[in-house]
């Protein structure tokens, strides 16, 4: 580590952070040096987007002390952040949608900003050092994901911080765009700012920064340079012991035809397509990835096939297993017509055997209820089962004392509300309760948004088990070197189309990236500028 | 330097608290009503022992205090209930006052014109069953608008209120009115009343039955399941395959229904006739009631009792003590201002800053 006179961007010392009885952080230190990136790495819930935003000025440590340039600080306020040069970009963006990109980036700022050609000419200034294509003059709702997190990234600079930490940044970019945004952090690099980094995806630890500062369970447990380690070193730092990392993929014995998607068309309240002439096999023993860029209609064509969402036209047909076929490996093939799902409400698709585990951005989403435990949610699906008219607890109660220990869910107890689980342990309740209704078809999407490698492991276990019993797995995901590695074939969505599947055994990530891409290229080059 | 930095207080969340201390803020945030209450008596110059005896003696001192105040509370339970399954559902029904109009009129209307031809018994049963109708019927026209084209419910239901009430008067004044030019409606027949049980009507019966079978619906039935996941999503209930324009309008149906049931005891058990100031603020009260009981049916039979014995221990202080109107409704105003602010301190702590010391060994 550096020599003790040396003066550093940042640094922190002993920080504790608690929420009630929750130790987030627990005693943190933490140094940060100019021309650097540092990537903040740990499990979910091991309190590093809260060590982030007691930098940033939204929260306050409860002990310990802060530094800045070597001189002790209290950050009240994301403004007193800035005043000491440090802007963090968060998950969840913070945009005006009916606003400019300059406008937006002015936003809050008294006294400057009032003169828009100024501030238009200084975004662009800023835009042009480090390579950011940006229009200062763009409407915020016009703008693609990656553009929007340009914009933020804009914002901080223009505000002066030297100091910028970003809060898993590519979660919702491309590959390309990932590329992309690693340049201009390389270019901040060269520049003297200091950056910290967080993100779940070794792969972009080991390709984007300096040093790597692990914490484990609101601890921190030790800063290592990026060129002296390796994941599996870095993922037993997070974990605390040793973990494979490699993802199976078995070969299921026998595939059968289970769901046919053809020519099927949707458009939103707005009367926009959102799916055009979609159209696609899924098989029984195999998981099919589901890939594009966030908001190229994976949500509608999941909530098509679920009946969530009315189709202007097409099919999905839907072929049921032949009873006499079981988990054994007794395998009677498929003789049955197919039994069109378009038209069913929810309930009567569920009943035939398809589930749909989607989780969305806030994780909790339409699959849990969160002000209630994990009984109530347990039988969401299924309390219509009872006759009579009153629930009966009892089925929902085992099952979920069945999936806590199963899946080694962390909760204080099965009435405990949801809401109050960590996000891992809401995402193994959501998709274990979607397994246990014994689907033939299980629709899932972004399964591991967000997990931690434990958590992520034991859910790609869980739809290779559910692959092998013969159900036909739809995995929509983020992270492209995960579908690469888990699924059988990948269908690629661009746009509300189908640009191409590929077989994941032996596509490249640059393949499937550009198919991503790919379809309409005039409609989307305006977006991707 | 950090000391001057730090703000004196702030607030922070807290995790769920035990319940001990729960009550223990409750009790003593009505303590501290007392104590404003008695300051404001103070500065009236009255005792504030004897505003408080008179409020006491006034409500529940003698039996036949003790039943007007039965009377005030019997409405109040019965609303609160009405609307609990609503405001579950998120759905923000502030029409109840509408509710309990609506469903006076249908019980009105056969006490009115059938009171000869139709038994006692019979009869009071067909003016329940009539004005839980009209009480439902009258509800499920602002479910049916937002269920079809996502109107807002709460003007919806508010507007309703004033249409039913200048329903009551026309028919005060026309159709419906006893001596010619008197605008008043005549009273029922005998037969059309409620009996009375230990004093009052029994309306009181029906309300506290009504309390166990809401605990019920709402805890142990599927329909009071749906009226949950409703309220917490929408979406997460079309995911679960609920029709969810039915919940809402089954909900409201059943939510005026009640009312409708309510403003049937009040025409039949308490005034006896029908007049346009029927529901007398009732709905509105009955909110205050359902959210400080948080949507615990068994918690409202106590708050609405204590609205009970602070609306008719003020009436006594008015006319013993002499004290304006206004000061009985401050009185309340505060015990309420308490009661709801107590749970801020449930949900939030305060920090203070700390002392030198401790700042001593960090800094």
């Amino acid at each position: 580590m550096t020599a003790l006179e040396t003066v550093h961007a940042i640094e922190l010392r002993h920080i504790t952070k608690r929420f009630g009885q929750v130790v987030a952080n627990d005693s943190v230190d933490l140094t940060l040096d100019r021309g650097q990136i540092l990537s903040l790495l740990g499990e979910n819930g091991s309190g590093k987007t809260t060590l982030m935003n007691m930098l940033s000025g939204i929260y306050r440590p409860d002990e310990g002390e802060i530094l800045v340039e070597g001189k002790p600080v209290v950050i009240r306020s994301p403004k007193d952040a800035y005043d000491h040069g440090i802007g963090m970009i968060h998950q969840h963006f913070k945009l005006v949608d009916m606003f400019t990109a300059a406008e937006n980036i002015a936003l809050g700022l008294r006294g400057r900003g009032h003169d828009r050609r100024a501030v238009a000419a200084q975004v662009k200034a800023i835009s042009d050092r480090y390579g950011f294509g940006i229009d200062p003059d763009k409407k915020v709702y016009d703008m693609s994901v990656s553009e929007k997190q340009t914009v933020e990234i804009v914002k901080v600079l223009y505000r002066g911080a030297d100091i910028l930490i970003l809060d898993e940044p590519t979660a919702v970019l491309t590959p390309q765009e990932t590329d992309r945004l690693f340049d201009i952090l390389r270019a901040m690099k060269a520049d003297g700012k200091a950056i910290v980094i967080i993100t779940h995806k070794l792969h972009e630890v080991m390709a984007i920064s300096d040093q790597v500062a692990v914490l484990r369970k609101g601890k921190y447990i030790g800063t290592v340079n990026t060129a002296d380690t390796d994941p599996q070193a870095l993922t037993e730092m997070m974990v605390g012991r040793a973990v494979s990392l490699n993802i199976d993929r078995p070969e299921a014995k026998y595939r059968d035809l289970r769901l046919e998607v053809k020519g099927l068309n949707c458009k939103n309240a707005e009367g926009v397509a959102t799916l055009s002439d979609v159209g696609f096999q899924a098989f029984g023993g195999e998981i099919l990835g589901i890939a594009g860029i966030a908001g190229s209609g994976q949500k509608e064509l999941l909530e098509a096939i679920a009946g969530l969402q009315k189709a202007e036209s097409g099919h999905v047909f839907y072929y049921p297993p032949h009873p006499k076929s079981d988990i054994a490996g007794n395998h009677v093939p498929v003789d049955k017509a197919g039994e069109e799902l378009l038209g069913k409400t929810p309930a009567q698709i569920q009943k035939v055997g398809v589930a749909l585990a989607f989780v969305p951005e806030d994780r909790l989403g339409m699959g849990l209820v969160g002000g209630m435990g994990m009984v109530d949610n347990m039988m969401l699906k299924t309390y219509k089962e009872n006759p009579g008219p009153l629930v009966d607890r009892k089925p929902p109660r085992a099952l979920a004392e069945r999936l806590i220990e199963e899946l080694e869910i962390v909760t204080p107890g099965v009435t405990a509300p949801v809401r109050r689980l960590s996000g891992g342990n809401v995402q193994k309740v959501l998709v274990g309760r979607e397994i246990a209704s014994q689907p033939t078809v299980l629709m899932t999407a972004y399964p591991v948004r967000g997990l931690d490698i434990n958590s992520s492991y034991t859910i790609y276990r869980l739809l290779n088990e559910q692959k092998m019993k013969g159900v036909a797995v739809l995995l929509v995901g983020e992270d492209l070197d995960v579908l690469l590695e888990l699924c059988d074939r990948i269908l690629v969505l661009c746009g509300g189309r189908v640009s191409g599947v590929v077989d994941a055994r032996t596509a490249t990530k640059e393949e499937v990236g550009l198919l991503m891409t790919r379809v309409d290229q005039g409609e989307e080059g305006t977006v991707h500028a | 330097m950090r000391e001057g930095n730090t703000p004196l207080v702030r607030l922070a969340k807290r995790d769920a608290m035990p319940r001990g201390q729960v009550w223990a803020i409750r009790v003593g945030s009505f303590v501290l009503a007392i104590l404003i209450g008695a300051l404001i008596f103070l500065l009236l110059g009255h005792s504030p022992f004897q505003g408080y005896a008179t409020i006491l003696d006034g409500s529940l001192g003698k039996a036949t205090v003790f039943r007007q105040t039965v009377r005030i509370a019997v409405p109040l339970l019965g609303t609160a209930l009405a609307i609990a399954p609503c405001f579950k559902m998120r759905f923000w029904n502030i029409g109840a006052e509408g509710q309990i109009t609506a469903g006076a009129v249908g019980a009105s209307w056969l006490a009115l014109f059938c009171a000869d031809s139709i038994p006692g018994p019979v009869l009071l049963v067909l003016m329940a069953a009539l004005g839980a109708l009209f009480g439902g019927l009258w509800a499920l026209v602002p479910a049916f608008f937002k269920a079809r084209w996502g109107t807002n419910e709460t003007l919806f239901t508010l507007m309703m209120n004033y249409i039913m009430i200048g329903i009551v008067r026309w028919l005060q004044g026309g159709p419906w009115e006893g001596r010619p030019g008197s605008q008043i409606i005549p009273e029922f027949a005998d037969n059309a009343l409620l009996p009375r049980v230990f004093g009052v009507h029994c309306g009181w019966i029906i309300v506290l039955v009504l309390t166990v079978l809401m605990f019920l619906y709402m805890k142990y039935t599927k329909q009071g399941y749906e009226i949950a996941v409703v309220g917490e999503s929408e979406n997460t209930a079309r995911y679960a395959g609920m029709n969810v324009a039915k919940v809402v309008m089954r909900t409201m149906f059943l939510s005026g229904a009640l009312s409708g049931l309510v403003g049937f005891i009040v025409v039949s058990g308490a005034d006896g006739t029908l007049h346009a100031e029927v529901a007398a603020g009732v709905g509105f009260t009955a909110i205050t009631v359902a959210w400080l009981a948080q949507l615990n049916p068994f918690a409202m039979i106590a708050i609405s009792f204590l609205l009970g014995v602070l609306e008719k221990g003020s009436d006594t202080l008015q006319t013993r003590m002499e004290v304006p109107a206004s000061i009985s409704d401050i009185i309340t105003g505060v015990f309420l201002f308490c009661m709801l602010g107590c749970e801020f301190f449930i949900n939030y702590r305060l920090i203070f800053r700390k002392g030198r010391k401790e700042a001593a060994i960090h800094g």
